[in-house]
C-alpha cells in the first residue's frame, strides 16, 4: 500500500506458506504494521493510538457495564448505584467508562486540530479526513445516548433538549421527534433505544477506523512538513521513513502511558470533575434543573445553538427570505450542523496548496485564534444565556464559519508561504542534526536509523 | 452492461434491468419501512393519549399538577383577584395575544376568558385554568402559586414570567403556556386529550 516502496511479508515456514495461499491474513497484518512511516512525525502524531486504545476501553468497560444495567425507567438510576456500590470493582468500571469519554475527545479534538494545523485533510487524503468526520459524528451520538442511560436530572432533560432540536425542523419536525422517542416525550421507550443504539455505534466506530486506517495507509501519512515521502527509490523512501513498528508503536505506547498517568488519577482521585452533580438526582419530568449544560466536549457546539436568537439579523434576515419557515430556533440548529458540516469540508474550502502551517505564516495567526476561540466558545457554553454571553457566543460563532468559509479560502490567495524543506530526511537532519545533510543524493543515510 | 450506448432507444434488455432494479428498491423499500415504523409510539403508548382527572379536591387557590403524556398538566381552581388581575389586562399589551387553545376553533385574542377551561353543569366564573407547565422557551416546568412578577408562574431556568392565567409577560420565552386539549366530562372530572 501507499506507494512507498518497503519490504512485503514472505511467508517462510510451511504452515505459514499454507495459509497465505487461503487466506493472507498474515500479510495484511504485516504490511499494515510495517507501513514505512516519515521519520520526522512529532509528537502530535500520537492521538491516533490513543483513540484506538479509547475505543476499545470504551467497548470493553460497557461490555461489562451492560451486565449490571437495567434499561428501565425505574430500575435504571438505582442499577447504576448498584453498579457503583454492590458490584465488585463496578465502581471501577464506571468511573473508567464515564472518564474514558471525556479522553476520547480530548484526543479527538488535538487529533482534528492536527489535522487543521498540518493540512492533513489536504490532497490525496480528503477521504481519510471525511471518514474521520463521521467517526466524530457517532462518537458524538454515541456519547449523548450514553449520557442519558443513568437516568439522571441532566440526562433526562439534556435528552429533552436535544432531541427537542430535531423537533425545530419544519413541517416533518414533530413526526420526527415523536419518532426518535417513540412517544410523546423522553420515557421508556427512549431509554431502551438509547441502550441498543449506544451498544451498537461503538462498532460502526470501530468499522470506520478499520476504513480510516486503509485510506491514510493508502495515502501514506501526512508529516509535520506537508513535504511527500520520496517513491521514486527505495533508498530514497528508508531515508524518509522508518517501519511503524518497532518505532512509532513504541513511541505512541510511550505516550499512551504518559497519558494513562493522568487520567487515571482523575478516575482516583477525583472521577466526578468533568461530570455535573446533578446527574446524581434520579430524572423527574415535573421538576427542571436550574441551569440544564451539556457535558464539556459538546459546548463548543451549544454555545454556537444558542447564539442564533431571534435577535440576530442573520437569523431575521433568514427568517424573511424563507417567510418564516427558519425561524430562530431552527436556524440554531442549522448553525449548530452547519459547523460541523463545513470542517468536513476544510477539504475543499482551504485554497492553499501549501500543506503544513508550519510554512504558512498568516495562517498560523488565524489557526490559533480559531484554537482559542474553540475554548472561549467551551466556556460561553456552559454559561447562562443572559446578560454579556450571547454576544460573546455570537463573536465565536461568527469566528468559526468565518475561518472555514472566508479565511481559509482567502489565505491561499493572498499568503505568501515560507520554503519548505525538499525532503523529509532533510527536515528530520535539520531538527536532529544527523550528519546526513543533502539526502540519498550526496551518498548519506543508506540504512533507516532510528532517533537515538 | 447494456446496448443503450449503442442504441438510441432501449431494448428489452435494458427494460428488464430497470424493471428489476425498481422491483428491487420498491421491495426494499416495503422491508425497511415496518422496521422503522416500530420505532413510532407503541400501542399502549398511543392509549394513554387521553386520561381523566378527578378535580373535585382542589380547593379554591390551589393546583395540581398531573404528568400526561410525559409532559407536566397545572390544573388550577383561581381565586376571584386572580380571575380580576387577569381579566383587568388589556390584550393588545400582551407578547403573544394569541390564545393558544386548541380547544377553540379558529385563531382567538389571548383574553383571560379564552384561556379557561367552561366547567360542566355549573356556572363559569373562570375559575378552571388548565394548561402544560413546560416553559415555551427551553422546555423547563415553571414554578406556579403566584410565582414571577406577575403572581402567576414563573420559570427559574432563563426568568420568563407568566401572569394568572399562563400569558407569557416578561423573559426570553415567545409563547403562552400551551393549553392541552380538555374538557370536563360532569361537575368533577376534567378529560385530558
Amino acid at each position: 500500500m501507499s506507494g512507498i516502496p518497503h519490504d512485503h511479508y514472505e511467508p517462510k515456514t510451511k504452515g505459514e506458506k499454507w495459509l497465505h495461499r487461503r487466506l493472507p491474513v498474515v500479510g495484511l497484518l504485516y504490511d499494515t504494521l510495517m507501513i514505512p512511516t516519515p521519520k520526522n512525525l512529532n509528537w502530535m502524531w500520537i492521538w491516533g493510538i490513543v483513540l484506538v486504545f479509547c475505543l476499545m476501553l470504551q467497548i470493553i468497560t460497557g461490555v461489562i457495564l451492560v451486565m449490571h444495567y437495567t434499561p428501565h425507567v425505574d430500575m435504571a438510576f438505582a442499577s447504576v448505584e448498584h453498579i457503583m456500590r454492590n458490584v465488585n470493582g463496578g465502581w471501577a468500571i464506571r468511573y473508567l467508562h464515564q472518564n474514558g469519554a471525556s479522553l476520547f475527545f480530548i484526543a479527538v479534538y488535538l487529533h482534528i486540530f492536527r489535522g487543521l494545523y498540518y493540512g492533513s485533510y489536504k490532497a490525496p487524503r480528503e477521504v481519510t479526513w471525511i471518514i474521520g468526520m463521521l467517526i466524530y459524528l457517532l462518537m458524538m451520538g454515541t456519547a449523548f445516548m450514553g449520557y442519558v442511560l443513568p437516568w439522571g436530572q441532566m440526562s433526562f432533560w439534556g435528552a429533552t433538549v436535544i432531541t427537542g432540536l430535531f423537533g425545530a425542523i419544519p413541517f416533518i419536525g414533530e413526526g420526527i421527534q415523536t419518532w426518535l422517542l417513540g412517544g410523546p416525550a423522553v420515557d421508556n421507550a427512549t431509554l431502551n433505544r438509547f441502550l441498543s443504539l449506544h451498544y451498537l455505534l461503538p462498532f460502526i466506530i470501530l468499522g470506520l477506523v478499520i476504513v480510516h486506517v486503509w485510506a491514510f495507509h493508502t495515502t501514506g501519512n501526512n508529516n509535520p512538513t506537508g513535504v511527500e515521502v520520496r517513491r521514486t527509490s527505495r533508498k530514497e523512501a528508508d531515508a524518509d521513513t522508518l517501519p511503524f513498528w518497532p518505532y512509532f508503536v513504541i513511541k505512541d505506547l510511550f505516550a499512551l502511558g504518559v497519558i494513562l498517568i493522568g487520567f487515571f488519577a482523575i478516575v482516583g482521585f477525583m472521577p466526578n470533575y468533568l461530570g455535573h452533580p446533578d446527574n446524581y438526582i434520579e430524572a423527574n419530568p415535573l421538576a427542571t434543573p436550574a441551569h440544564i449544560v451539556p457535558e464539556w466536549y459538546f459546548l463548543p457546539f451549544y454555545a454556537i445553538l444558542r447564539a442564533f436568537d431571534g435577535e440576530v439579523w442573520v437569523v431575521i434576515a433568514a427568517s424573511w427570505i424563507t417567510g418564516g419557515i427558519i425561524d430562530a430556533k431552527f436556524f440554531g440548529v442549522l448553525a449548530m450542523f452547519g459547523a460541523i458540516i463545513v470542517m468536513a469540508l476544510v477539504p475543499w474550502l482551504d485554497t492553499s496548496s501549501v500543506r503544513s502551517g508550519r510554512f504558512r505564516p498568516m495562517f498560523k495567526v488565524a489557526f490559533w485564534i480559531f484554537i482559542v476561540n474553540f475554548f472561549v466558545l467551551m466556556w460561553v457554553g456552559a454559561m447562562p444565556a443572559e446578560g454579556i454571553y450571547p454576544y460573546i457566543a455570537l463573536v465565536g460563532s461568527t469566528y468559526w464559519f468565518a475561518y472555514f468559509l472566508v479565511i481559509l479560502p482567502i489565505l491561499g490567495i493572498i499568503e505568501t508561504p515560507l520554503p519548505q524543506p525538499a525532503t523529509i530526511e532533510d527536515d528530520f537532519n535539520d531538527h536532529y542534526g544527523g550528519g546526513h545533510k543533502g539526502g540519498v543524493e550526496t551518498g548519506g543515510a543508506a540504512a533507516p536509523s532510528p532517533a537515538e | 452492461m447494456s446496448h443503450a450506448e449503442d442504441q438510441e432507444t432501449g431494448n428489452r434488455r435494458d427494460f428488464l434491468y430497470y424493471a428489476t432494479a425498481a422491483t428491487g428498491v420498491v421491495v426494499g423499500g416495503a422491508a425497511v419501512w415496518p422496521l422503522v415504523n416500530t420505532m413510532n409510539p407503541s400501542a399502549d403508548t398511543r392509549a394513554a393519549s387521553t386520561m381523566r382527572v378527578d378535580v373535585s379536591g382542589i380547593a379554591e387557590g390551589t393546583q395540581i399538577t398531573v404528568l400526561f403524556l410525559g409532559k407536566p398538566i397545572f390544573i388550577r381552581r383561581r381565586t376571584a383577584p386572580e380571575i380580576e388581575e387577569a381579566r383587568a389586562v388589556d390584550v393588545a399589551e400582551l407578547v403573544d395575544p394569541d390564545a393558544r387553545n386548541p380547544n377553540l376553533d379558529g385563531e382567538v385574542d389571548a383574553s383571560d376568558a379564552n384561556r379557561t377551561l367552561t366547567p360542566e353543569g355549573i356556572e363559569d366564573t373562570g375559575e378552571w385554568l388548565v394548561m402544560q407547565g413546560v416553559c415555551t422557551h427551553l422546555g423547563c416546568v415553571p414554578l406556579g402559586d403566584g410565582a414571577g412578577d406577575f403572581n402567576g408562574w414563573f420559570c427559574p431556568c432563563h426568568g420568563s414570567h407568566y401572569d394568572t392565567c399562563g400569558r407569557i409577560r416578561r423573559g426570553p420565552a415567545p409563547e403562552n403556556l400551551p393549553i392541552p386539549v380538555a374538557s370536563f366530562v360532569d361537575e368533577a372530572t376534567i378529560l385530558l386529550g
